[in-house]
């Protein structure tokens, strides 16, 4: 979407803190990354300072293929904050990645009523703001 | 290994008026709360001399101040949201069976409806995240995505709960209903005199999936606290001691994030039941009823099966209208709970299990009760079970 129609984004941004800012600052590069282990490969999400499948310091942010499928969601009409009435209904959805971490994000192009478990999804960059990028998913086409 | 296993009890139990639109502080209402629990107990306000303090709105040196607590011997936090309170029991009767200090009061209370409005944010248009261990998370990966309250993030368990095991609408609706009927046997109840039938569970609004109107709790201005202090002390004391025979607490891993979860069914309970029921001694079926920390309907399904009356996936069929009304098998909330008494964060819950456990709960009396449970949920998850008997 071109950035002049989102020159009025109400709707809350992640305030670019700690290792958070390092996750969008990927995103705005239309990369989707999420800490891998260096030592033994586990990846993790959301960020975190140490393995804890083996305690190591060392990380790298990977590239994720992209690929993943809903885990769960909920569909809100009630607009908890008043920049979301004009959303409703929405629904905040988990996709489990397919390197087996779980993200929150929208998809872009399924009606809430449609939502079902395990549907293949594969990611799309959204800027939001000339400064914030969300990764949100489509319905994947093939698996 | 040395078990707290009956070492303390719970001696004086109180509430403030529970009310929307408070028009005190946090701290007058807990303090309110505290001075009713007292005069229940018999004690006078510096006979406390140690402070399981609230996860939020006033210090344990707050309420020493106000009390003339010269001399706190004991003060403690527990951070776990809704699940803070039964979780104080455990820090409590730690306390009090080692000695460190004699009488421990467990304040507990908010302006849930005044100030901090789940329902609009949580306090007036915030659209930061919260403060708290878990203001991270939130603001960082949910709040972009639109989710910001409580209701949001433990439909997420609820969903993937009802598709993959078939979980019924009609048991949250059953779990809504029960808590109301027994409200209207509750003087102390705000949904007194507004009795729910399952047609109105169906016919009211959705808030967010899988979740309608009748599956939240209330908000209230409100406040709770208990004195604990230790067995022997108890017996010279006015009140029947009500036994602390079990209690742990547990936490999901992670428990700062509830997507990344491996299973999302695996919460704090999970961990904390089996230890507090193998302190206690006894089985599901001593159990003659349970409060149990209710959210949302389903998150009491979810606690219903971490507990271990049934197994995972058979919630819907264990919990019938029957089994869970006052006079079944496991008579449940019978307060109303949080959703038709108040919220007061599961102190309340506390507060009724030792009034039933005292058979002092008129209409609503658990008859011949010996056993009760008490659980404590939140945080996303945290969990906090006591077993208390009389």
């Amino acid at each position: 979407m071109a950035l002049e129609t989102r020159s009025e984004y109400k709707l809350p941004l992640p305030p670019m803190r700690g290792p958070a800012a390092d996750f969008y600052k990927f995103c705005k590069a239309h990369e989707l990354r999420f800490q891998r282990c260096a030592e033994c490969g586990t990846w993790r999400h959301i960020p975190r300072d140490v393995c804890a499948k083996c305690g190591s310091f060392k990380f790298e942010w990977a590239r994720s293929s992209g690929k993943g499928k809903v885990f769960s969601w909920t569909v809100t009409a009630q607009p908890f904050l008043p920049q979301f009435a004009p959303m409703v209904p929405y629904a905040p959805v988990i996709i489990e990645m397919d390197e087996g971490v779980r993200m929150l994000s929208w998809l872009t192009d399924v009606k809430p009523e449609d939502l079902q478990l395990g549907m293949r999804v594969a990611v799309v960059f959204d800027d939001v703001t000339p400064e914030v990028t969300l990764p949100k998913f489509k319905r994947a086409v093939s698996q | 290994m040395e078990s707290l296993k009956d070492k303390a009890c719970i001696v004086g139990v109180g509430e403030s008026a529970f009310t929307r639109g408070s028009g005190k502080t946090e701290l007058q209402l807990m303090l309110e709360a505290s001075a009713n629990a007292l005069n229940d107990a018999g004690l006078r306000p510096h006979d406390i001399d140690g402070i399981v303090g609230p996860p939020l709105g006033a210090s344990a040196e707050h309420f020493a101040a106000n009390l003339g607590i010269e001399n706190l011997r004991y003060s403690a936090y527990v951070q776990m949201g809704g699940a803070s309170p039964v979780v104080a029991l455990q820090s409590a009767a730690m306390a009090v069976a080692l000695g460190v200090a004699k009488h421990v009061l467990v304040p507990c209370g908010w302006n849930g409806y005044s100030v901090m409005r789940v329902s609009s944010g949580g306090g007036g248009g915030r659209d930061s995240a919260p403060p708290g261990p878990l203001g991270g998370t939130i603001g960082d990966y949910y709040m972009p995505y639109g989710a910001i309250a409580p209701v949001q993030w433990y439909a997420w368990i609820a969903t993937r709960h009802m598709k993959l095991y078939g979980t019924r609408f009609e048991t949250m609706g059953a779990i809504a209903v029960n808590s109301r009927t027994n409200a209207q046997l509750n003087p102390h109840a705000l949904m007194r005199g507004r009795p729910l039938t399952i047609d109105d569970y169906f016919k009211a609004r959705w808030i967010s999936y899988p979740f309608r109107l009748y599956d939240c709790c209330l908000e209230t201005d409100a406040a709770g606290a208990v004195i604990v202090t230790s067995s022997e002390r108890a017996r010279d004391l006015k009140r029947t001691p009500v036994y602390i025979s079990g209690v742990a607490e547990g936490h999901p891993y992670p428990a700062d994030d509830i997507p990344a979860r491996p299973d999302p069914f695996v919460i704090g309970l999970t961990f904390a039941a089996p230890k507090a029921f193998q302190m206690a001694g006894i089985t599901h079926g001593d159990i003659d009823f349970a409060e149990i920390y209710d959210c949302f309907t389903y998150v009491v399904m979810l606690q219903i099966e971490a507990l271990g009356f049934c197994k995972r996936g058979e919630v819907t069929d264990f919990v019938t209208p029957e089994r869970i009304a006052l006079g079944g098998e496991l008579p449940l909330n019978t307060h109303g709970g949080l959703h038709s008494e108040a919220h007061v964060w599961g102190i309340n819950h506390i507060v009724e299990a030792v009034r039933q456990l005292r058979r002092e709960c008129g209409e609503r009396q658990v008859k011949d009760a010996e056993v009760g449970l008490v659980t404590g949920w939140g945080d996303f998850g945290d969990g906090g079970l006591a077993i208390l008997r009389r």
